[in-house]
This record gives C-alpha cells, structure tokens and sequence, in this order.
C-alpha cells in the first residue's frame, strides 16, 4: 500500500473511530476511499479501534461488500436469487462470464470489469436484474447485457 | 402560461427500466416546446410492469401514461398528454386503474404520490398526525394502541409488536433503541426498499413514535448495501426532519429527543436475522446471538432494544393517527391489518399491492399478475424469500394470512411471492437453497454451517443418479437435522423449500444429465 494510502485510512478511522460500534463504518469509509480494503489498511484500523488484527481481518472477510483486491474501474454485480432465476439469471450469468472472460470475483484482464455475484436487488419484478457501479438495470437480457458493457466501455 | 407538472418516479426500479432518461426527455421537449414543466421526481406506485409510470397532473386529477421509452416522449407531447389526451400508452385517470384502485393502501398510501425528499409534500398528505398523537399520549397508551391494532412483526417472524415494545418499556435503564431491520435480503421482496425511496418519512415518524414510547432516545435503521437509492432518500429526508425539528433534542418541542442515523450493512444476508443484526450495528461479525437474552432487554450495545422490520414501523403512524381498532378492522383471524405483498419472478403484471390479510394467492397470480410472463403455465411459486416454501399449482387458493399459510406447510414471511413456469427444475431449486445458506452461513453452528454444503453435494449425487432413493432419504434426514439442530432461522429453515419441493414435485428428484446428453 503506497504511503498516501495509509494517510487516508489514518484520517478515516481518526474520524470515526468515536462513534459507537464503528468498525464497519471505517470499513465502509475505506473501501469508498480506495475501492478495497487493502491489507495493510487492517492493522492501521486496528490499532486505533484498540481491537485485534484478527477481530479486523474477520470483519473484512465474513461480509461479501468487501473486496481485499482492487476492483476494475466498473463493478458488474448479476443477481441470482429465485426471482432472477425465475426469469433466466443462470443463462444471463453464463453469458456475461463468457462475454468478460472472467468467473465471479474476477477482474478482466485490462481492469476495466469487476464481475461479482449478489443475492437480490430488489428490483424482482422486472428481473433478471444488474447493478453496474451503483446504477441498477431490469430485464437485463444478454443483448442487453452487451449493450450495457459496450455502453461503460466507452 | 401556468407550468404543467408532471411526475417522473425516481424509486430504483423505475429507473432500471429507463425512468431517468425519460424524465430529461420530457424535460428537453418541454424547453424545446417553450413549456413551462414541473417534474416531480415521486416514488413507485407500486405497478412494476408499468414503469416508467408517466403521470401528467389535469384539471381532472392525475392522468398515466406507461410504460414510457425515450422513444415515446415526442409522440405523447404530439398527442397532447399535457391534456390528458389519448396515446397507445394513455392509461386513464391514475386512480381509476382497477391494479390500483382495488388495492388498499395504509402503510404506502402516500408512495408514489407525494414527492419523498419533501417533508411539506409529507405533512400535507397527512404525514406527522401519528406523531404529534403519540405526543400527546402516555407511552403507555401508545404500547397499549399498538398491541390492541394486533400488528405483528412483517419482517416474517410476525411476533406481536406492542409485546416486544411493552418489555423494552418495562425495562428501568437510562440508554435504550430503536433498531429498524432494512436488510430486506430475501428474493422477491422489495416493500422496504420502495417505501424508504417513495415514502422515507413513513418510516422515519414510526420509529420516532416507537423512541416516544419505550423511552428510547437513539434510533438506527440498519439498511442493506446493496440499496444505494434508498441510502440517499433516507438521508435526505432524516436531514429534513432535524431541520423542521421532528428529530433531534426536542422533537415537536415536547423535550423529548430522538435521534436517527442510517448505518450500512455489508452484504450477509444473516444480518437480516435481528441477532445478528444487531451485532453487525456494533461492528462485528453478523454471527448469530444464542438467545435468550432477548434484544427487548439485552439488544444492541446489551441495552433494550426494539428491532422491527421497514413494513412495521411503516404501519405505526397510521395506528396511532386511527387508532388501533380501525386498523384492526382489516384483516382475517390472528392477521390484522394490511400487508405489502410484491409479485416478482415469472409474471405478466409484477409489483407491489397492498391489501387486507385474507385475499387468496391466485387471486394475487392471476387477477393482480396475469399470469407467468413467458405465457407458460406457473408451475410452483415460492412464498417468503428464500427460506419459504415452494407452493404447488394444486394448493393456490390458500389464503394470505400468517396461520393459513402455516397450516398449509408454507411461510409468509416478508410477503414475497416469486412465481417459476414450468420450465423450473425443482431439485435445482432445492440444490440453490443449500448453495445459497452455504454461501450465507455466519458459521456459528453445525447444522447451518456443514449441513448446507452436504445438502448440495447429496443433492448432486442424486441428480447424477447415483443411489436415488438412499440418497434422497438422507437428503430428508438432513433437513430434519438443521430444522431442529440450527441456531437461527437461515439454517433452520433452509430445509423448507428443499422439503416442499421434494414433496410435491418429486419427479424432478431424478437423473436428468445423461437423458440431456443422449437428446
């Protein structure tokens, strides 16, 4: 972690670290910052939350929100819950795979696509559903899926 | 000229259809057309199908047009919908749309109508009366109103509310909470998200009430990460209310204080699970709490604790703005009130409708859902996120009400009903609930932890065929085993679908990759 990111995740946790029960907020803070929680963040963070390495590393690893990696400039996340499903999700996880050349959890080799599995959007009426960097899409086709793509890529 | 105003729903799911681009479109031809516009970003009405829902304000009230595509815009300023005029999208006075008008609307009375980052637009639409009652009651009374309404908890544990609030009441300590549950994680639910984007007041003033009433000073709505939108709608409208003095050290100038923030989970889908919530909110690991103690008395930070779910809180102002016998007077036997039920999946007309406990699960699939969207016939529909049980054809005319489905084998859970055509293979169904607890395990216990990742692998042996019959019993077996042997209810009730689809579509529960290989 160069040096300058060490700055910045000093000054998040000085900033939160009074609040009451503050780990996840700096987790949060973190990742916004600098896209993951890289693994030299944990022992700053925990340090000044008085809590273990360990207690940290537990934290960053059982929730999925957080990535130990850094992410391509776009996140893709697909979702595959019952109602996606119900509506062709494994098809449309298939074909993005095939289409980034990446599994879940992979990053495509010129870092410009994270892809990233999620359970339920909450857009279940209009499924099969997306969310690329935050933005939610419905009824999310594989036509639509490469329309997307080539639409970020730009 | 007077400006026309028009509303646009900003609520995410409109948007992921296109509401966005629709809404500049209608902007642009309105400055091209030297038309005065005021657009109204407001949330859903509910009518997914529809979005993006345009809705133009008449002399004759509201009038909609949907579902609109950039494409359409210029068509509709040509055929005059400023006026309300006819268009092969026109939908008639928005009100008059019989997927509306049969609906009855308590908790999302104001969702879609009003705009959500306006608290005048909150206020007029009757918005605070709950409140400023509350005020002027003992927090006894309020307990009392809100255990007389016979509400019970919509997250889908449907525990009567005004218990858990008397016992947080009852308990003499200085710091207590008020926690609201919005990691709606389950498949095919979305109530909570589009209340906190159509309507985040609602919410807000009903856990102001549940702080006036137990004594509580601090509040926290613990909202999923994978809801961006609804983030940003509740922050805009907590700011609101502390600005107008509904939150804060004197609310309503009565010296009483509450304060509220939003804290983000991290994706878990056990942080749904109010243990594990609350140990989430302090910061750790959602690893499941052994209970007792209960949160009432021993919750978040160990002090007394309220958690309840969006659709709960939701439900609170207009108790106490009614009182607690005119929202008793919806519902059937032990379901009293109104409950948020959202149709997704396979259906023609997917969204949200709010109605009485009591109306019948075809009616919802067929009157309200027209049906599967792909025109096949609906085959099963699963009922309560992804713990609930998969429903058959056979059994469709079950009614929505907390103990009629319980009879019948099923849950309702959070009031989602997800509907499959018969294209669905059900031992893969079965095969993604174990993957999905597997997945979501906290790893407390066992059961959960190890019981999910056997349950997949027998699942897998008994689609390739290898030893059927015994591997379908032990396959029974182990859902008995984390039915009775987990600590909460992911593990618990895992089994669930894996049982009611191994009961009624047995036939799926067979070989299936070598008769694909031989096609």
């Amino acid at each position: 972690m160069p040096p300058e990111q060490g700055e910045i995740v000093r000054r998040i946790v000085a900033d939160l670290k009074d609040r009451p029960g503050p780990l996840i907020e700096v987790l949060h803070a973190v990742q916004g910052a600098l896209g993951y929680v890289p693994a030299d963040a944990v022992p700053i963070v925990a340090e000044a939350l008085n809590l273990s390495r360990a207690e940290v590393h537990g934290v960053v690893t059982f929730y999925h929100f957080f990535r130990e990696t850094p992410p391509g400039k776009h996140t893709v996340h697909i979702c595959r819950a019952e109602a996606c499903q119900s509506m062709g999700a494994n098809a449309l996880v298939a074909h993005a795979k095939k289409r980034l050349g990446v599994d879940f959890h992979e990053t495509t080799p010129d870092g410009v696509f994270s892809l990233e599995q999620v359970f339920c959007l909450g857009n279940c009426a209009l499924s099969p559903a997306a969310m690329i960097d935050g933005d939610l899409y419905g009824r999310v086709t594989p036509e639509r899926f490469d329309q997307l793509v080539a639409e970020k890529k730009q | 000229m007077t400006a026309v105003t028009i509303y646009v729903p900003r609520d995410a799911a409109a948007l992921s259809v296109g509401a966005e681009e629709v809404a500049a479109a209608i902007s642009n031809e309105c400055s091209a057309r030297g038309i005065e516009l005021k657009l109204i970003r407001n949330g859903s009405r509910g009518a997914c199908w529809l979005e993006p829902l345009v809705e133009v304000v008449t002399p004759g009230g509201r009038v909609a047009y949907g579902p609109v595509t950039v494409g359409d815009v210029a068509s509709l300023f040509d055929a005059d919908f400023l006026n309300g005029k006819g268009h092969q999208l026109f939908l008639g006075p928005t009100d008059e749309i019989p997927w509306f008008k049969s609906q009855q609307r308590l908790t999302f009375a104001r969702v879609g109508i009003v705009d959500p980052a306006s608290l005048a637009d909150f206020v007029a639409n009757g918005g605070y009366q709950g409140l400023r009652r509350a005020l002027s009651m003992t927090p006894q009374d309020i307990v009392q109103a809100v255990l007389d309404s016979g509400l019970r908890g919509r997250g889908g544990a449907a525990f009567p509310t005004g218990i858990k609030w008397k016992t947080v009441l009852e308990q003499a300590v200085e710091q207590k909470y008020v926690t609201c549950n919005a990691d709606e994680g389950d498949s095919g639910t979305f109530s909570d998200r589009m209340l906190m984007e159509g309507d985040p007041l609602c919410l807000i003033e009903g856990m102001t009430i549940a702080g006036i009433a137990v004594g509580a000073t601090q509040g926290y709505i613990y909202l999923r990460a994978e809801y961006p939108h609804a983030y940003r709608a509740l922050n805009t409208a907590i700011a609101a209310a502390y600005q107008a003095r509904y939150l804060g050290s004197d609310v309503l100038g009565s010296g009483k204080r509450f304060d509220l923030e939003v804290r983000l989970g991290a994706g878990a889908y056990v942080c749904g699970e109010e243990t594990s919530m609350l140990q989430s909110l302090e910061g750790k690991r959602g690893e499941v709490r052994v209970r007792p103690p209960l949160p009432a008395i021993n919750g978040l930070f160990m002090k007394p604790t309220i958690v309840n779910n969006v659709m709960t809180f939701g439900s609170v102002p207009t108790i106490i703005q009614h009182g607690a016998e005119f929202y008793k007077n919806f519902g059937m036997g032990r379901s009293r009130g109104t409950l948020p039920l959202q149709l997704a999946g396979n259906i023609k007309r997917g969204g949200l409708i709010e109605r009485a406990f009591g109306v019948s699960l075809r009616e919802l699939l067929y009157d309200y859902g027209g049906g599967s969207a792909t025109g096949r016939p609906i085959r099963a529909v699963q009922v309560g996120g992804p713990l609930g049980a998969f429903i058959p054809a056979s059994q469709f005319d079950v009614l929505i009400d907390y103990e009629a489905l319980t009879a019948s084998g099923a849950l309702l859970g959070h009031g989602g009903i997800v509907a499959f055509d018969d294209t669905v293979d059900m031992a893969e169904m079965a095969r993604y609930a174990m993957e999905f607890c597997a997945v979501e395990s906290c790893g407390k216990c066992t059961p959960c932890r190890i019981g999910s990742t056997r349950g997949v692998e027998v699942i897998d042996k008994i689609m390739k065929g290898i030893d059927g019959e015994r591997n379908l019993a032990l396959l029974e077996d182990l859902c008995d085993t984390m039915l009775v042997g987990s600590l909460c209810g992911l593990g618990g009730m895992t089994p669930f679908p894996v049982q009611s689809a191994i009961k009624h579509f047995r036939e799926d529960f067979r070989a299936k990759a070598p008769l694909k290989r031989a096609g």
